[in-house]
């Protein structure tokens, strides 16, 4: 009994701060790491479709982006209000396609090459003659996982 | 000699006592920043490029789905018009086919989806269709989930879900687009 009755009375009743920090580094390098920054820049206005049948993009390096839509305001001196492929950070178009697979395949290990997908992120507002000629040139490229980035909506009744 | 003394009296920590803050400050900036990135869309896997032009295949009319989405945005299913809404209860009544009516397919194996559209076709408009194709296909293979394991579709192992994805199977065959509607 006297062992647990020692300390009653003068102990001071603080919690060590000591250790606060840490924790918060800890949450802070979570959320660094966790964190992507836009690396590309956007130089079409992309606003995706919604639909109710997504699959989510599991492993990010074994997917590679494509952008279909106008240029935006700061752009279209230059290129115009047509609708434009992005690769990358640059406008493109179809025939550029094969070059940019490649390049990206290039930094996939062997044993997932042909898991990489290809995730079109194609403007609501635009027309199927520019998103048929990059499914085709993608057909002939022999990427065929192809995967149109929506926005999640519930399925109709 | 004196200030030696007076460094002695000093207590030579550093007061850590506001790290907490800045790590904190550092902490909310980063979860304002953070978008943690959703990648999500619709799943698709086109068919390989030949040169050869496809062999012509003897299809029974009645197995065939056709559905044609024009450059107005217009439906067109089986030779007539239709509205989205409806679009997925006729496809799930196309395949399933429970009243054995005679214009609809023999058999879910045997169904074939055929999509064309326009390249004037509006982006938005064709996801949509393809949303719905998918949309009726994943409400067969719940329902068979539950009718045959009684239990629902991701509860499913592997080889379940293959069985009942060969006894129905998603075919979508797309044509090539028609030159109409194409943007100048």
């Amino acid at each position: 009994m006297s062992k647990f009755h020692k300390k009653q009375g003068n102990a001071n009743p603080t919690i060590s701060t000591a250790s606060l920090p840490d924790i918060v580094f800890m949450l802070l390098f979570f959320f660094m790491v966790v964190t992507k920054m836009r690396d590309t820049e956007l130089k079409v206005a992309v606003n995706t479709p919604q639909a109710s049948e997504l699959t989510k993009l599991e492993k990010k390096s074994l997917v590679n982006f494509i952008f279909i839509g106008r240029p935006t305001l700061k752009f279209q001196d230059e290129y115009g209000t047509k609708p434009r492929i992005q690769l990358g950070d640059k406008f493109s178009t179809p025939e550029d396609i094969p070059l940019f697979l490649e390049k990206h395949k290039v930094t996939v290990s062997e044993g997932f090459k042909d898991r990489i997908i290809t995730s079109l992120k194609v403007d609501g507002n635009v027309t199927m003659g520019i998103v048929s000629d990059v499914k085709t040139s993608l057909r002939k490229a022999g990427q065929i996982k192809i995967n149109y980035s929506a926005k999640k909506r519930d399925r109709t009744k | 000699m004196a200030k030696r003394s007076s460094r002695n009296r000093m207590s030579n920590e550093i007061n850590a006592g506001s790290m907490a803050d800045i790590a904190f400050l550092l902490l909310i900036f980063f979860l304002v920043t953070t978008v943690i990135a959703e990648d999500k869309g619709v799943l698709v896997k086109l068919p390989p490029w030949s040169e050869e032009p496809p062999e012509n295949m003897k299809l029974n009319t009645r197995n065939v789905y056709s559905v044609l989405v024009n450059a107005q945005n217009q439906l067109l299913v089986r030779g007539q018009a239709m509205e989205i809404k409806e679009f997925k209860s006729h496809t799930i009544e196309f395949i399933t086919n429970p009243q054995k009516r005679e214009d609809l397919s023999e058999a879910p194996t045997k169904a074939l989806v055929s999509l064309k559209n326009d390249r004037g076709t509006n982006y938005a408009t064709y996801l949509e269709v393809y949303n719905e194709l998918k949309a009726a296909y994943n409400e067969i293979w719940e329902d068979q989930a539950k009718k045959r394991f009684g239990r629902p579709l991701e509860d499913l192992n592997k080889t379940q879900r293959e069985e009942i994805s060969s006894s129905f199977p998603l075919v979508i065959s797309e044509a090539e687009p028609t030159k109409f509607g194409e943007e100048k």
